[in-house]
């Protein structure tokens, strides 16, 4: 966990009372309302359908057990017990009072965390991967690089104002877990030929209206050049980046109709001029920042343990959720637990003021105090001996949090959807409910595997369904709900953008659309290990899409 | 009502904006267009003014920084609440070109709630939006003591203050 300073103490609480100053100047009518609208977003206050929604940061989705207390405490007191976790890492509370929002960060900032520009049109939350520090195929420990990063984007003056938001993501493990080529910056931490540590530059990537796989505008940059280097290109975005239409805004369009490499001549002429500047960092800040990150002290050791292994052996229940929910550590003995915030009848990333008390309490009794987020919707004890994961594994399954699909077709992701959000031209939520309960025993008849099926209310594509392996995307046609399907999307290391299947999906029919795809995926697939992915892939559209359109009336 | 903070100080309003049809006066402080300055800069050269150049937000100041670096004043545009682009060329004039006359805000982004960044960026000068309430808008400068990045103010970071 990174623990705050007094120096990051004291910028959290400035915030708190700026934001207090400005909630109190707006209800006594001296701020415009679209003025502070623009003001709350930065601290993540939405006004939405119903209610006003609040959007707490996660850095790069790490939460302490003490954290994850507040959060439930929040739940309970502010809003309507639950809270939603997002694909940004980050949660959500649907239901607070306007009044009552500096309250929240008060309480917030009283256990080191914020809801500091998780809106807007600046730079959002930093991601990564959700196994950072513990997985086994990773060059270093992204966290101390996203922290760093986060530091310098918190309150940057000249970047508050861009022509939209703007997302950057790390990764350095082999396998990666945090589509990082979807961002507008993506990081990728790696070794040059020399041995020396750097970093690859990725840029113009994201979802929503156009979806683009973000282009490599660099090779290699330094270790010590990283700010600098952000700097340059935000700096050549907030000065070129489009402002005349807001589907146009974001840094990827600007990439786009630049060209990646005249768009790299020009970062590259800024950062010439500021590399050796204020922004270079040195050995001495990287350690000093990595020295506010608790260390764990391991047990050495742990793999003796039988235990494990026998109750894998005894208790099928227990070994289905191993299979799923359970991945390795680099550290023998000890292992990775996922818990499902996808439960059958739960919409997803929702969990519950109790449930949270019961995470942070396994945290505290079995992971190092620490939990992490996951930009899928779920949430990982990391650092659990693996002595110690059936025990923790009765204690979710008691509380709903252990149902074992993780990677499967009912882990799907899901953005709030008209249920709540203002922009949202249909539900989400209850499309994947009914999605849910139709595979729930099909999945464990024919073990469907490596399903990601992603599902976004509107075109801005919070639920990433541009990179599903089925996308579901919500649009609206005459006041009715309908259902665009695509199929073969990736967010990982083969990034890919889905493809259309065809015309639309009514509401009565978008579930019978998707068990159709599976059907054919179980009729196609040239073996149980070939993954939906790897059989679309091979077979292409054409059997998917005479199966679905198979009756022209179910579509339009 | 127009009012005029310079270096987090209420100060009489000087420098007005001279239109672009209009002629110069014999002596004084004005502003003018960067169009109006290229076309009559060698009039408004004359020893009794004191001109100061206004330049719109798409302009790239690497370009024009040779026609403008002797000017007392120069003044940046922000002309919605939402437009960020003359941060940045807040930021080339001070830390590239290490220029040291006033640099100028003006626009609907002048507002109480944008000033401290603007400061940071090192702009000294606002022409504050006309309903703000200029007692009010001075508060602005005392929102944050610390900064985590490096700006044109100076100001020594957390970074810089963990190392010492």
């Amino acid at each position: 966990m990174y623990r705050y300073d007094s120096f990051d103490q004291q910028l959290v609480d400035d915030r708190v009372a700026q934001f207090r100053g400005q909630t109190e100047r707006f209800l006594a009518g001296q701020l415009p309302d679209d003025e502070f609208r623009s003001l709350r977003l930065r601290n993540g206050l939405y006004v939405q359908r119903f209610a006003p929604m609040l959007r707490v940061s996660i850095p790069y989705g790490l939460i302490s057990a003490k954290q994850m207390r507040m959060l439930g405490h929040i739940a309970r007191k502010y809003d309507k017990n639950y809270g939603h976790f997002t694909t940004r890492q980050n949660i959500q509370y649907n239901w607070p009072k306007l009044e009552t929002v500096p309250d929240i960060l008060a309480d917030l900032a009283s256990v080191q965390m914020h809801a500091i520009q998780t809106s807007g049109n600046c730079i959002r939350n930093i991601t990564t991967d959700h196994l950072a520090g513990v997985a086994a195929d990773e060059l270093v420990d992204p966290r101390p690089y996203c922290e760093i990063t986060r530091q310098w984007a918190t309150f940057h003056p000249e970047f508050n104002w861009l022509p939209r938001k703007f997302k950057i993501a790390f990764c350095a493990s082999e396998t990666d877990r945090a589509a990082t080529r979807l961002h507008d910056i993506g990081v990728f931490i790696v070794r040059n030929e020399q041995g020396e540590l750097g970093y690859s530059i990725y840029a113009g990537g994201g979802l929503g209206r156009t979806p683009i796989v973000a282009p490599k505008i660099r090779d290699f940059l330094p270790e010590m050049d990283l700010l600098s280097y952000l700097e340059a290109i935000l700096r050549v975005y907030n000065r070129l980046g489009r402002r005349d239409n807001i589907y146009k805004a974001r840094i990827k369009i600007l990439v786009k109709e630049t060209g990646p490499a005249k768009f790299t001549e020009l970062v590259e002429a800024e950062w010439a001029k500021i590399r050796e500047g204020e922004l270079k960092l040195t050995r001495a800040d990287f350690d000093r920042i990595a020295a506010h990150f608790d260390a764990h002290p391991y047990v050495a050791g742990g793999e003796s343990d039988t235990s494990f292994d026998a109750a894998v052996a005894s208790d099928s229940a227990f070994a289905a959720f191993v299979k799923r929910n359970v991945k390795a550590h680099r550290v023998p003995g000890y292992k990775a637990v996922f818990v499902s915030l996808k439960a059958p009848g739960v919409a997803p990333g929702d969990i519950t003021a109790e449930q949270m008390e019961l995470v942070a309490q396994l945290a505290d009794d079995y992971s190092f105090s620490e939990i992490r987020s996951t930009h899928d919707q779920n949430l990982v004890l990391a650092e659990v001996r693996q002595q110690d994961v059936y025990a923790v594994w009765k204690a979710l399954k008691a509380q709903g949090l252990a149902t074992p699909n993780i990677g499967l077709l009912t882990d799907l992701i899901c953005c709030p959807g008209l249920d709540f959000c203002s922009l949202a031209n249909a539900g989400s939520i209850g499309v994947s409910d009914e999605i849910t309960d139709a595979f729930e025993s099909m999945d464990d008849l024919y073990d469907i595997g490596e399903m990601k099926i992603k599902m976004s209310g509107c075109m801005n594509g919070c639920g990433h369904h541009t990179v599903g392996h089925i996308g579901i995307l919500g649009v609206d046609k005459k006041g009715e709900e309908w259902y665009q399907v695509t199929l073969g999307g990736s967010a990982e290391n083969d990034a890919t953008l889905g493809d259309r299947t065809g015309p639309s999906f009514d509401r009565a029919h978008i579930v019978q659309a998707v068990e159709r795809i599976i059907a054919v995926y179980l009729d196609q697939r040239s073996s149980e290990d070939e993954t939906f992915l790897q059989t679309y892939r091979r077979v292409g559209m054409t059997p998917f899409k005479t199966r679905l359109y198979a009756d022209e009336a179910v579509a339009a | 009502m127009t009012h005029l903070i310079r270096d987090q100080q209420l100060v009489e309003h000087d420098f007005p904006l001279l239109a672009d049809d209009a002629a110069p006066p014999a002596s004084g402080k004005l502003i003018v267009s960067l169009e109006r300055w290229r076309k009559d800069a060698a009039e408004l050269r004359s020893p009794g003014l004191e001109v100061g150049v206004r330049i719109p937000n798409t302009v790239n100041v690497e370009d024009i920084w040779a026609e403008i670096s002797d000017r007392p004043l120069i003044n940046l545009e922000f002309p919605g609440f939402a437009d960020g682009r003359a941060y940045s060329q807040a930021r080339v004039l001070r830390d590239r070109f290490g220029y040291r006359g006033e640099v100028r805000a003006s626009g609907g982004a002048v507002v109480r709630d944008q000033l401290h960044s603007m400061a940071r960026c090192g702009i000294n000068g606002f022409e504050l939006r006309p309903d703000q309430d200029p007692q009010v808008c001075l508060k602005a400068f005392e929102d944050f003591d610390l900064a985590y990045q490096p700006a044109a103010d100076g100001a020594l970071t957390v970074l810089r203050r963990r190392a010492s």
